[in-house]
């Protein structure tokens, strides 16, 4: 009997309830209930976002896939692709960390490679509480350990990402993993179940009783009682994962199948559905015929079950036999458990009698999409009178304070816990502005980079959402790389509150704009709502994973200083803004006042000038001022130079010192060059209508900074690099 | 000559490998499936780095009952040169080619870094380009390379000068600074007795190209490229002799 009760467990609700009845012509069972509970989550139906996400632009020259599929899909050239896309884990990462985060990257490695790619990189945005609170530590050593655990393991490096650390994390850390893989463009697959009589293969990992129900879990808010909620995370096994992604790229390889889909948020349901839908065909499976890890499962479950490192194949009758003896050699099972029919439906037998059997356009396409109400995001509280924030007397001290904060100090102890170098491709190692990856036989290379500045979009999520595309494209152009394509991951509280839609909806239109301005398609993403603990809603955290094409690996440039004695030029002009500001927040403890302004053709500019310099071979090295200003920006430079080269900068105009150093305004690169290049560089800046100025000089062991000839900062370089290299260790460091 | 490199179930820098011997090295090179018995005429047997059977018993524990590993210690037995990088150096522990054994790093961390090595001894098959003392960076990526043995085994395998590699720093000092995992006597790589077998948590083949940021790793293939075809007057010459064996 479906009560009210009933219905509130599967988190649908009575209007939802009336409309499947009307759909499938009849009072759904049990086991279908549970189906459309979990198909018809906003973790899968995406009922709270499709409107708005249709404003992204999506289409461009290279795309090949965009939306709708498992990853998006661009074209780069010589007969390749790139697969790229990033997924949400956070609610599984906060209940239990190390599984959480671990079958996080297992399910987006799924995604890529079961469209025919090799995945050759992941990356992870990950946002935690601040560390000085146990809790936080705990989940965040969960977290990278469950990272690494599961990357290192199948053998795919973690070439990058990001750290942020805020207390709208503390009850909601945020886990997003970015996957790329690169194919050949003649041999993509899709989660195809095309050709009646074709056989419906279950390969991978048993069925067993977790994760049932996990999208949706993760569609509802969190209260105290999370801890019971730890039997839905899944537990992940890398060892099968890795043998599940030979054996498919073999299959593939070989052209031994029709279709693929994986197992991911909602199992066995999900995959065959979906599958279904997509060919416009019917499908028949035999629940008896599905490896089971424990006895006495029933229909519903073993539909419902999240366990991970399963996947679904469509193969012809006359190939099943090569299929299987693939999948014998890599010691898995590949039992044929259904068939593709005519028909548009789902039918779903178990012990001879039929348990499920209803219309799949129903379940997989026509989920109800709402148009919530939303409010205006309330404004920020603004920023006191500048004259009532006094100029700090030590500097040095500020910098030193900034360079320590955990968001900006560096974070090798994370990233020394990933495999970044396994597959001999990484060319530039976590920690710089952008990822960097050869392509092996060619002189191309590929760029990706995640970001998103969390409070910015908090202060005004249109503009903070416009930047983290612009800072996302500047990461990568301090590469020498061109955008190509876009993948998103938008995390939000909790969509049924109008302040929180009004913030998706402003991020949503600001992220279009800026892709727009920037002429790079959205391929795909995620959305990660009801990201609310106790009533708390998290920052809204829309998380860009941009990709980027190097075309001439030889070009390259890293952020570190190269030599003594170039000359140091800042590209982009600095205003007095210290709204958003880690600054702010660090030293006053303020989060307030309006982020920086952002000019989005003016940062296209800067940015095409900086790629143009960058092929011309002008420029030495490249770096992008983002949280900590100028003056952090300097010190990474420092840092990340062969040997620490020191730098002497004098700075110009009537900003006050500390906006001078520490103020966020965008669109600005520090770039090097040979003083011989020097009137060159600044020239073509002026010809193209880019603020450029020469401020400096490398060299020495010091960091000082000068503003018309006064010296406001000068730190030993010694004493800076400690502060930024022990910070985040310390506090991790075992008590003995 | 010829190189083959073994692939189990969970290996992962088994392409690493065949594309650093391949394509960097550039010699012929075979992949050797762990369920097969024949070694394909390989002069060299390398066991790659990875997670052989996913690692969930101890190291190496499980991929030393594969089929193939019958025959590797056979072609060990015989004189046949045999390296194992990283989870191939633990596999050849449990194989019992090499004294030892493997704990987890003494932090409980996986560390994924450059490190420096000195060579202890360049008489020997895989480091015979090397001077001795030469200081190599070549990276690490691990959980599991604290290398141990008991008092008496490690006294012995020292008399013996099987140790052919240490931690160190840049400088070529042995620090426990620069002992980043925590490991007996800074021991990175050691041989056995008869010296045609190489065991080293470091990976060479991540540090065979210019781009990937160290060239170090070569020198190791370099000298095995060396002593075998040198024993093969009608084998192809090395394109690099750098130093020969004084």
């Amino acid at each position: 009997m479906i009560d009210k009760a009933l219905l509130d467990q599967h988190n649908l609700t009575e209007d939802e309830y009336r409309l499947i009845v009307e759909l499938i012509g009849k009072e759904p069972n049990l086991t279908e209930l549970g189906i459309f509970s979990v198909m018809w989550s906003e973790h899968c139906g995406y009922k709270s976002s499709r409107v708005h996400l249709k404003k992204l632009p999506t289409e461009g020259p290279r795309v090949v896939q965009g939306p709708g599929e498992n990853a998006g899909i661009l074209d780069i050239g010589d007969g390749q692709v790139v697969v790229f896309k990033i997924e949400s884990h956070n609610h599984p990462s906060y209940i239990e960390p190390y599984q959480g985060a671990a079958t996080g990257v297992g399910g987006i490695l799924r995604d890529i490679f079961t469209m025919g790619a090799r995945p050759i990189a992941v990356l992870d945005s990950l946002r935690f509480g601040p560390p000085d609170d146990p809790k936080n530590r705990s989940v965040m050593e969960g977290v990278v350990s469950g990272i690494s655990g599961y990357g290192n393991s199948i053998g795919v490096p973690t070439v990058g990402g990001e750290v942020y650390f805020d207390p709208c994390y503390n009850l909601n850390p945020l886990v997003n993993v970015f996957c790329l893989g690169l194919a050949d463009k003649d041999k993509i697959f899709y989660a195809k179940a095309e050709g009646a009589g074709n056989k419906v293969l279950y390969v991978g990992a048993k069925t067993g009783r977790d994760g049932i129900h996990g999208a949706t879990m993760a569609s509802a808010e969190f209260g105290k009682e999370t801890e019971h909620k730890r039997p839905n995370v899944q537990v992940g096994d890398p060892f099968k994962e890795k043998l599940l992604l030979e054996a498919c790229l073999e299959v593939m390889d070989r052209g031994l199948i029709v279709g693929i889909q994986d197992m991911g948020a909602a199992g066995l349901t999900c995959s065959t559905t979906e599958m279904a839908a997509k060919s416009g065909m019917g499908i028949v499976v035999d629940l008896d015929k599905v490896p089971q890890r424990e006895a006495g499962m029933t229909p519903y479950e073993i539909l419902l079950s999240e366990s991970q490192e399963r996947m679904l194949l469509v193969s012809r009758p006359e190939n099943v036999t090569a299929v299987q003896a693939v999948f014998a050699k890599w010691d898995l099972d590949a039992p044929v458990i259904g068939e593709v029919v005519e028909g548009g439906r789902v039918r779903i037998s178990f012990q001879g009698q039929v348990v499920v059997d209803i219309p799949v356009d129903a379940v997989v396409n026509l989920c109800p999409a709402y148009n919530r109400p939303s409010v205006p995001p309330v404004p920020p509280p603004p920023v006191p009178p500048l004259d009532s924030l006094p100029v700090p007397d030590d500097l040095g001290a500020v910098l030193l304070t900034l360079l320590a904060s955990p968001t900006i100090a560096d974070k090798e102890w994370v990233f020394r816990q990933y495999d970044h170098m396994v597959q001999t491709n990484t060319v530039v190692l976590p920690g710089a502005d952008a990822a960097v990856l050869r392509i092996r036989g060619s002189r191309k290379a590929l760029a990706m980079t995640l970001d998103c500045n969390g409070l910015y979009t908090r202060l005004d999520p249109r503009t903070g959402a416009r930047i983290a595309v612009a800072e996302a494209c500047r990461n990568l152009a301090c590469v020498g790389a061109r955008p190509i394509g876009v993948t998103n991951c938008l995390n939000f509280g909790n969509p049924e509150k109008p302040e929180v839609m009004g913030q998706f909806e402003q991020a949503v239109a600001g992220l279009a704009e800026a892709c727009r301005t920037f002429g790079i398609p959205v391929t795909g993403g995620n959305v990660s709502f009801y990201n609310d603990t106790e009533g708390l809603s998290i920052y809204p955290t829309p998380v860009l994973g941009i990709v980027g094409l190097i075309e001439d690996i030889r070009k390259l440039v890293r952020p570190g200083f190269r030599a003594a004695g170039d000359a140091v030029v800042m590209i982009g002009e600095s205003r007095e803004e210290l709204g958003g500001t880690e600054y702010l927040k660090t030293h006053y403890g303020l989060q307030a006042g309006a982020p920086p302004a952002i000019d989005l053709e003016q940062e296209k500019l800067n940015q095409e000038f900086l790629l143009e310099a960058i092929e011309a071979g002008l420029v030495r090295s490249a770096h992008d001022l983002s949280e900590g200003g100028l003056a952090v920006a300097l010190a990474e430079s420092v840092f990340h130079a062969e040997g620490r080269i020191g730098c002497e900068v004098d700075l110009t105009g009537s900003l006050r010192d500390d906006a001078l150093l520490f103020g966020e305004s965008q669109s600005r690169i520090v770039v090097t060059c040979r003083r011989a290049d020097l009137d060159g560089l600044l020239k073509s800046a002026a010809a193209c209508g880019v603020p450029a100025q020469a401020i400096g000089r490398t060299g020495g062991s010091r960091l000082v900074i000068k503003h018309e000839g006064r010296e406001i900062l000068r730190l030993p370089v010694a004493q800076a690099f400690r502060a930024w290299k022990d910070s985040l260790p310390s506090f991790f460091q075992v008590q003995t | 000559m010829k190189f083959g490199v073994v692939q189990f179930p969970g290996s992962n820098c088994d392409f690493d490998a065949y594309h650093a011997l391949r394509h960097a090295m550039k010699r012929p090179t075979v992949m050797l499936w762990h369920k097969d018995h024949d070694l394909q005429g390989v002069d060299c047997v390398v066991l790659p780095g990875g997670f052989a059977y996913g690692d969930y018993l101890r190291v190496g524990a499980i991929a030393r009952f594969s089929p193939l590993m019958q025959e590797v210690r056979a072609f060990a037995r015989d004189g046949g040169r045999v390296i194992g990088i990283c989870n191939g150096f633990q596999v050849l522990l449990e194989l019992g080619l090499l004294p030892g054994a493997m704990l987890r790093n003494k932090d409980l961390k996986f560390l994924c870094q450059h490190v420096h090595i000195r060579v202890e001894d360049a008489r020997t098959d895989f480091t015979r380009t090397a001077k001795k003392g030469q200081v190599l960076r070549i990276p690490i990526a691990h959980f599991d390379g604290n290398y141990y043995a008991p008092a008496r085994t490690l006294k012995e395998i020292e008399r013996r000068g099987q140790v052919v590699f240490r931690y160190c720093d840049a400088g070529g000092n042995v620090t426990d600074e620069a002992n980043v995992n925590g490991s007996l006597h800074n021991i990175a790589g050691i041989r056995n007795e008869g010296g045609n077998v190489l065991g080293l948590m470091p990976h060479p083949e991540r540090a065979a190209e210019a781009l990937l940021g160290s060239t170090d790793g070569r020198t190791i293939f370099e000298s095995l490229i060396l002593s075998l075809e040198r024993r093969r007057p009608a084998g192809r010459r090395p394109a690099h002799r750098t130093k020969a064996r004084p």
